[in-house]
């Protein structure tokens, strides 16, 4: 400490310590990363260090794509899947959202139905398409039965979840200003919830379009899910993999869709 | 309208937290309630605005509430308890829904208390959009908009930094002055107890008992910050539960 008690002390700035540790969003990497990893597969097709019984060449796939849109084929087969997506999603969502409410607001149905739920929760559902084709017959309603139960066991989860989440301070707050039973739920716990249950939602839906190529494979002349398996017995890797795609791009734009209506809806989150 | 607690005990499971309370709250008068924390001061609160039972005794209201009294006994809360996807005038507006009210009716005693609370520029505002001074402001609006016979407050102003806290009470003791309410003030702050409370309840640790009442005489208005008068009244109460909260603060919490 010589320089100290001469009066002149070593100066030197703070490190810097902080940052980090923070998401932010960043845009077009998303887009970049897409970009080079379908740029190195063309170029690794084309220069044979990927063998074409690998994987298809993405330009023969986005031209198979193209085709397949060009002959109207493309519409032929999405638009049954896209049908079989929304009716048999929204039921289960709607059943599942329903039930989740009421096992969340009542002691008696938690008791009775939690455990149901655990135990439905875990079947794989396509192991039970069978079953369901007896009961529901070949044609569509096996299908929606599949995607609806698919969807409805974690919707139930993730809602009632969100209904115990739900601040108590509030419920309390509206019991104090005497509002009745109907208006407590409607308006408070309900909007309450659904930050949950929206989260709730991007998985079972996920879950939704596995099982909608799931129940196509079987007894569906048309169906994305058709397409793919019959693409894939013939080991037409090009046909394949532009079914892939569009299954991929439908998970995308679901997920875009709830991330709008999230926006909207949930703009008072802080 | 008045209100009376007699002989209340309450108690959780085997933990008594509150005992042999009785107590008188005078209309048109503040009663404050200081303790130290875990002393039930809150649970007493509940009680009285029949959120909760107690175990033994009564809570009793003499007299009728005034008529246009939606909800006699309104609470302030702690934590603003504010529906964050109601904008200020929605979150008024919740408690008026239930009642026997037109609409036309319903958006006058909006824009009275919202008026009244300054708040009426911020009427469309989402509480994430408000400071907490502003939160608690609308929650003074709601329960105005009821027009209470008597008013709970659990610690209305202990979520907010001193200087909001000054600004509050004077706002408070405003509101006060133009119409006496009555009022259990609940709060472990002594300089807000002499400051607002005409009479001032002192718990004891738990199971809460009644160890002192204190009158503090001067006129609300006249209360000033550093009046030596009501320095006085505020030693006087920290010598009463100053070993109270010592002993508090060194429990093991949830034995």
């Amino acid at each position: 400490m010589a320089e100290a008690r001469l009066g002149h002390p070593a100066t030197q700035e703070v490190p810097f310590r902080g940052g980090g540790f923070r998401p932010r969003p960043v845009r077009y990497v998303g887009v970049t990363v897409f970009v080079i990893v379908i740029l190195i597969l063309e170029w690794g097709t084309r220069a044979g260090w990927i063998s074409n019984l690998t994987l298809p060449r993405p330009s023969d796939v986005a031209l198979t794509l193209w085709r397949l849109a060009e002959t109207g084929l493309l519409w032929d087969h999405l638009l049954p899947s896209l049908g079989r997506f929304a009716v048999g999603s929204a039921m289960g969502a709607t059943a599942g959202i329903a039930l989740g409410i009421i096992i969340g607001l009542f002691s008696l149905a938690r008791a009775g139905l939690v455990p149901v739920v655990a135990a439905i929760f875990p079947i794989p559902k396509i192991a039970l398409l069978p079953l369901f084709v007896i009961w529901f017959g070949i044609g569509e309603g096996s299908k929606y039965a599949l995607i609806a139960l698919g969807t409805f066991t974690p919707t139930v989860v993730a809602t009632y979840g969100a209904v115990d989440n739900v601040d108590r301070t509030l419920i309390r707050m509206g019991q104090s200003f005497g509002l009745s039973w109907a208006s407590i739920v409607r308006k408070i716990v309900l909007p309450g919830a659904l930050p949950g249950i929206l989260s709730g939602l991007r998985i079972s839906l996920a879950i939704a379009i596995i099982l909608l190529t799931a129940a196509e494979m079987i007894g569906a002349r048309y169906g994305i899910g058709a397409y793919v398996l019959e693409a894939g017995s013939l080991y037409d890797l090009e046909r394949l993999f532009a079914g892939v795609t569009i299954l991929s791009v439908l998970g995308v734009a679901v997920n875009w869709l709830l991330a709008k209506i999230e926006a909207r809806v949930l703009a008072w989150r802080s | 309208m008045e209100l009376r607690l007699d002989g209340i005990r309450h108690a959780y499971g085997e933990t008594n937290v509150l005992d042999g309370i009785s107590l008188d709250i005078p209309s048109g008068r503040i009663v404050c309630v200081i303790g130290p924390s875990g002393c039930g001061k809150s649970t007493l609160l509940r009680l009285i605005g029949g959120l909760e039972r107690p175990t033994e005794g009564q809570v009793i209201q003499l007299g009728t509430p005034p008529t246009g009294s939606l909800n006699p006994l309104t609470y302030i809360f702690q934590d603003f308890a504010l529906l964050p996807w109601r904008t200020v005038a929605g979150n008024v507006s919740l408690v008026l829904e239930d009642h026997p009210v037109s609409r036309s009716e319903r958006s006058d005693i909006i824009a009275d208390v919202l008026t009244r609370t300054g708040l009426i520029e911020f009427r469309d505002a989402l509480p994430k959009n408000l400071s907490g001074g502003m939160k608690q402001r609308v929650a003074i609006a709601r329960a105005l908009a009821v027009r209470p016979a008597g008013w709970l407050m659990d610690e209305p102003l202990s979520a907010l930094d001193a200087q909001t806290r000054e600004l509050l009470m004077d706002d408070l003791v405003g509101l006060w002055a133009r119409e006496p309410f009555t009022a259990i003030y609940v709060t472990h702050n002594l300089a807000e107890a002499v400051r607002l409370g005409h009479k001032i309840v002192v718990l004891s640790r738990r199971p809460g008992r009644i160890r002192e009442v204190i009158e503090v005489r001067a006129p609300l208005e006249a209360r000033k910050t550093a009046d030596p008068n009501l320095e006085a009244h505020q030693r006087r109460l920290w010598a009463l539960i100053r070993d109270e909260a010592e002993a508090a603060d060194r429990e093991l919490v949830g034995g």
